[in-house]
């Protein structure tokens, strides 16, 4: 495990998360990526800040915009890059493409392209969790929008109810989809909502990693103690569309470069002095690299094979 | 050690069911509404929770969706369980769960993951019910590819199947028939846990073919004894599992009578009974001396009153006339 707020490192992961995700823009241009995927740029400290304070055995599950939470969790690069490019190398052989991916390996059970449907999903692991006496907790991360879904509410009473040891991370971006969540629901905060189901609820500064690994540790410490879940509402905001093709006809002129002002990388490096500037460069061109290695990697592994396409329905 | 067999009713063979997962795979845990402590709303838990406590059976808030949704989440961390809908029709607040989750896991994850899970629940009318607690729901789960689906019609096949659903590594539904829980038979207690899959000839004969599963397998048999007193010698399919259907079973029954009746309580549109004749049509159409004919429920919601059921529920006697039309 990484050591808490220790900001060097997490810039390093947000910067695999950034870069990853960049790269990828480049490769759906050039035609390597079908379909479209939905981007986690400016919300990678959320992802960094949970994974930094949880053991290997814990178990995530995202939404559909999870890249940064499987890159967090240690997903390989390669295997990442393949899923997205649809490729038999991919961490499901293609199957799960941008936003339905899982990798069992990494204790990831995956995201959801269902909007709200992981949280049921977490609770089941943090069932196993409970049962099997280790101590693991079950992080799901949703956003705003989804917390207005019915399955997210039933599984968070649900979780309460049995003492769960559950995490449920809301990244409030804003916006659910293209519309403004504050025109989609009446309260300001949406953590206060855990007060109905009996559990702490929060809102922190989700662009700060420090702040996400500290509530993040309050949080899973609680779960491992057996006290159950806690709800964190970490604020932030999308540096692009809800997804990669989306041209934001919706958002106010501005907005984007203002959040381009507070987003976590840029916040890290304009505080940064010039030993760790150069430390910060050092660390970009080192995620350059490795992100090559790995969409070379991936670009090396074959096409899905068409006889496999009917494998795997049944165990 | 109990009698190795037994003269049980379905639901008492549900529970016994059970109560051998409990206590033979140490991973299966019971959940749903008012399975713990109350015993289950039909008694299929009755007793469980006495014996073998919170940590293998618990009650769960009213939340389909986010019960189905742990079933998953466990069965893929390790758990297998078993989660009770205490109706099928309530299963339609929890699809996405069953169809987008539980069914696309082991497939998406290429195998990686898998939902060992089982579902249990109980379906098709009965006296009174109404349009909310009536519905065979086996054609929405069989039209999903994942997910395998029971349908139970003895207390012995009660028993045997849901053994076999709890040791499949799929999500498997077993849709019992609230109507036939207190019909009687001899359940062998402890017969080697069977592979899922497989039906079964419930009676053998030589002009017609019926196929019938859930509460119409028996109707079938009631309609072959008084369609032989007439000289019509009717041979009885039970499919007992949907998915992985035994066609070839049904196949060479065809076959052999060259004429066949399908016969399900759900209604007819879209039924699983359409199915089974899309396929004899395809495979077995040089056999067949007679059109098909389905017997179902008219494509109407299920009524409350019992006048009313009795015209759109299908019975024993539809099954004869529809035999009668067949072998004409
Ligand atoms: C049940 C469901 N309804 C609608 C959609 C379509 N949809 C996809 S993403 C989205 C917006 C979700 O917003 P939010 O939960 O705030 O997450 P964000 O995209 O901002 O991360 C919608 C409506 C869906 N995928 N699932």
């Amino acid at each position: 495990m990484s050591a808490v707020g220790d900001i060097v490192h997490m810039y390093r992961e947000m910067r695999r998360i950034r870069a990853f995700e960049d790269r990828l823009m480049d490769l759906k241009a050039g035609g390597e990526v079908p379909g479209s995927m939905h981007l986690t740029n400016g919300q990678e400290a959320i992802a960094v800040g949970v994974a930094s304070v949880l053991r290997p055995d814990d178990y995530v599950t995202a939404t559909y915009r999870g890249h940064g939470w499987a890159i967090s969790r240690g997903s390989d690069l390669t295997g990442l890059f393949a899923e997205v490019m649809a490729r038999s190398g991919g961490v499901n052989g293609g199957r799960a493409g941008s936003p339905y991916f899982s990798d069992a390996s990494i204790n990831f059970l995956g995201e959801n392209s269902i909007v709200g449907a992981g949280v049921p999903i977490a609770a089941g692991a943090a069932l196993s969790a409970q049962r099997h006496g280790q101590g693991q907790v079950s992080v799901v991360a949703i956003g705003d929008g989804a917390t207005n879904q019915g399955a997210v509410h039933e599984a968070l009473n649900l979780a309460a109810a049995l003492t769960l040891p559950m995490v449920l991370v809301v990244e409030n971006n804003i916006y659910s989809e293209m519309v403004r969540i504050k025109d989609m629901t009446k309260i300001d905060q949406l953590a206060i909502r855990a007060e109905g189901y009996g559990i702490p609820g929060v809102t922190i500064d989700g662009n700060d990693p420090a702040v996400v690994a500290a509530a993040a540790a309050d949080a899973v410490e609680r779960a491992r103690r057996g006290e159950g879940p806690t709800l964190i509402e970490a604020m932030t905001q999308r540096l692009v569309g809800h997804h990669s093709g989306d041209a934001q006809h919706y958002r106010p002129r501005g907005e984007v470069a203002e959040a381009a002002l507070d987003e976590p990388l840029h916040r890290i490096r304009s505080a940064a002095d010039a030993t760790l500037l150069a430390e910060l460069d050092a660390i970009d061109a080192e995620v350059t690299a490795e992100i090559e290695h790995a969409v070379a990697a991936a670009r090396a592994t074959e096409l899905p094979d068409p006889n496999t396409a009917k494998d795997h329905v049944y165990a | 050690m109990p009698d190795a067999t037994q003269t049980l009713s379905y639901i008492q063979a549900v529970q016994h069911g059970l109560r051998w997962s409990l206590e033979a795979l140490d991973d299966t845990v019971i959940f749903g509404e008012d399975v713990a402590v109350p015993g289950g709303p039909f008694g299929a838990t009755k007793n469980l929770h006495r014996d073998f406590g919170d940590s293998r059976i618990f009650d769960t808030p009213i939340s389909e969706t986010a019960f189905l949704g742990m079933a998953l989440g466990a069965a893929m961390t390790g758990l297998r369980p078993i989660a009770e809908i205490m109706y099928a029709d309530f299963m339609f607040v929890a699809m996405d769960q069953l169809v987008n989750q539980i069914a696309n896991t082991h497939y998406v994850s290429r195998g990686t993951y898998g939902a060992p899970l089982v579902i249990r629940t109980q379906q098709g009318y009965s006296s009174g019910s109404c349009a909310q607690h009536s519905h065979s729901i086996e054609a929405y789960i069989a039209h999903t590819p994942g997910l395998r689906l029971a349908v139970p019609s003895t207390a012995d096949d009660a028993y045997q199947m849901l053994r076999a659903a709890i040791v499949s590594d799929d999500p498997v539904v077993v849709a019992e028939a609230r109507m036939l829980y207190p019909t009687k038979g001899d359940v062998r207690l402890d017969a080697p846990v069977e592979p899922i899959g497989g039906g079964r000839i419930t009676r053998e004969g030589a002009d017609v073919t019926i196929v019938a599963w859930s509460r119409m397998a028996a109707a079938a048999l009631e309609a072959a004894e008084e369609l032989a007193a007439d000289g019509i010698d009717v041979e009885v399919v039970d499919p007992r599992w949907l998915a992985p259907l035994d066609f070839d079973l049904i196949a060479a029954s065809v076959r052999k009578t060259g004429r066949l009746v399908i016969a399900h309580e759900a209604n007819l549109t879209g039924g699983f009974g359409a199915e089974i004749a899309a396929r004899a049509a395809e495979e077995c159409f040089s056999d067949l001396r007679a059109p098909i004919a389905r017997v179902g429920a008219p494509d109407v919601p299920t009524p409350a009153a019992p006048a009313l059921q009795a015209v759109v529920i299908p019975s024993a006697a539809d099954v004869v006339s529809a035999v009668r039309r067949v072998v004409r």
